[in-house]
């Protein structure tokens, strides 16, 4: 039976939605185990979302129509003092776009997600997160209750509801858009990062809270509000084996598994 | 942690102003202080090739500090110079580069913290004192922690990104006597570790001072 409100929902164009129970979603690819998915949810545009994802699980996202931008912020959801840090996932593995074969780095020395699968290769470790600064002369609006929401505002209430608060919002990537570094210094923002159908899939190597919000990227030059809608999904998956390929194929890597392996034996 | 003031016969070079604060940092050593508005501080590379972690907080809101992100977005350049204005993650300018004779900073590469050493240097390096360290001793005192922990300047510091995307800390371009000047837009609060990593080449492998001279144009 369809309700009043949700057909009003319907007649409003609202697509974004979760799947509950994720495992009666449907339209996935068969790579991805059903009987094992514990979130789908399609973030629109503006929209975000934050959940905690058990270590080994796989995180989703395909850019459906290839004009999204998830800004992501990430922790260590057993003590969320411990959080992503750009700066350290840059500098320990010397590289500073991020692409399949990536780790996400805490600033504990430790892997909280790695780039398991990525489609797209474009992903911005350099810009940040979009503010109401930016957004208010930009759109004409930035604010959580308009309709042109800027990340930081939707960091801020997503983490309000993990107790977390302002001082926990620290540096974010940018996926399905980047950025070039020219010679001199100067960022080049590329317009065409992401394609229809892009996927990135991350995998837990933590018990993580993650946070996104699909909001244009601060360098995006276009000024209508463009983040079109971007499918979340995860599942239960094997905590990574010791010979795992992306695990052993630098020192550094090697080295932030076993701090992991570390940071759990008790 | 901190060596005595240098004597007043020590040159100040280019400085036209009341000098109200003058301390050397020692090698490996943290240091904070509040700017207040319209002061200048001056941070004097005194052995050369040293790098100076440094994160600013609005001296009466600690929550709102320094974004690496907004001040390398409002200028759409990774590296720092004379002209660039600090922003804080509210986008609001702390600070402005107004003197700067070594000519590239770096704002993409962090801090090194032990935990960090541990993957770029091995295990054995874990209880290498570390700029992280500093900070959150820092931190300590004034009623903060971890959570204010950001993403860093590192004056003197040279990490370049190549066309690939690769990226790494190279010998700086600083030498004995380099400065940057830094005016407060309002009050500041300033916090450094003069980096004790002998590791790689920010600070030449060896640690040294750092003088921080505090003056009003």
């Amino acid at each position: 039976m369809t309700t009043r409100a949700q057909a009003a929902s319907a007649a409003a164009g609202v697509l974004a939605k979760p799947t509950i129970p994720a495992s009666t979603a449907a339209g996935l690819p068969d790579d991805v185990p059903l009987a094992q998915l514990v979130w789908d949810e399609i973030l629109g545009p503006g929209d975000y979302a934050a959940r905690v994802l058990s270590r080994g699980s796989r995180l989703r996202l395909e850019n459906l129509e290839g004009d999204g931008c998830i800004q992501l912020l990430a922790f260590n959801a057993d003590q969320t003092a411990e959080r992503l840090n750009i700066a350290d996932t840059v500098k320990v593995q010397w590289q500073a776009y991020l692409s399949a074969g990536a780790l996400l780095l805490s600033d504990m020395g430790r892997v909280l997600l790695t780039f398991e699968t990525d489609t797209c290769g474009h992903h911005d470790t350099f810009c940040g997160a979009s503010s109401q600064r930016r957004n208010g002369p930009k759109y004409g609006s930035g604010a959580n209750h308009g309709p042109y929401p800027n990340a930081r505002d939707r960091f801020a209430l997503a983490l309000a509801k993990h107790g977390l608060g302002k001082r926990d919002i620290g540096g974010n990537v940018n996926l399905f858009k980047g950025v070039r570094v020219e010679g001199d210094g100067a960022l080049t923002f590329l317009e065409s990062s992401s394609a229809p159908g892009d996927v990135v899939v991350l995998r837990a190597e933590m018990n993580v809270l993650v946070v996104l919000a699909n909001t244009p990227h601060v360098l995006d030059p276009r000024s209508s509000y463009v983040a079109t809608p971007v499918r979340l999904c995860a599942w239960r998956g094997p905590v990574t084996a010791a010979d795992d390929p992306i695990r052993t194929s630098t020192p550094e890597r090697q080295r932030a598994f076993e701090n992991v392996e570390d940071h759990y034996a008790r | 942690m901190t060596t005595p003031a240098p004597s007043p016969a020590d040159p100040i070079p280019d400085l036209a102003g009341v000098v109200l604060h003058d301390e050397v940092v020692a090698a490996r050593a943290p240091w904070s202080r509040v700017i207040e508005r319209d002061q200048v501080l001056r941070i004097v590379d005194l052995e050369g090739n040293q790098a100076v972690d440094c994160i600013l907080y609005d001296a009466h809101d600690p929550t709102e500090r320094y974004s690496a992100a907004e001040t390398i977005v409002e200028q759409r350049n990774i590296f720092l110079g004379v002209g660039t204005q600090l922003l804080s993650d509210e986008g609001r300018v702390m600070m402005t580069v107004v003197a700067d004779t070594c000519g590239l900073h770096d704002t993409s590469g962090g801090a090194c913290s032990c935990e960090s050493n541990t993957l770029r240097y091995g295990h054995h390096t874990k209880h290498q004192h570390a700029c992280v360290e500093n900070f959150l001793q820092s931190h300590a005192a004034r009623g903060m922690g971890k959570r204010d922990m950001v993403s860093n300047i590192n004056w003197f510091m040279n990490v370049p990104v190549e066309a690939d995307g690769s990226l790494g800390i190279v010998d700086g371009l600083s030498a004995p006597g380099k400065y940057v000047d830094l005016r407060a837009e309002r009050d500041t609060l300033v916090v450094v570790s003069n980096c004790p990593q002998i590791n790689n080449p920010c600070n030449a492998f060896h640690p040294t001072p750092v003088r921080m001279i505090v003056w009003r144009p």
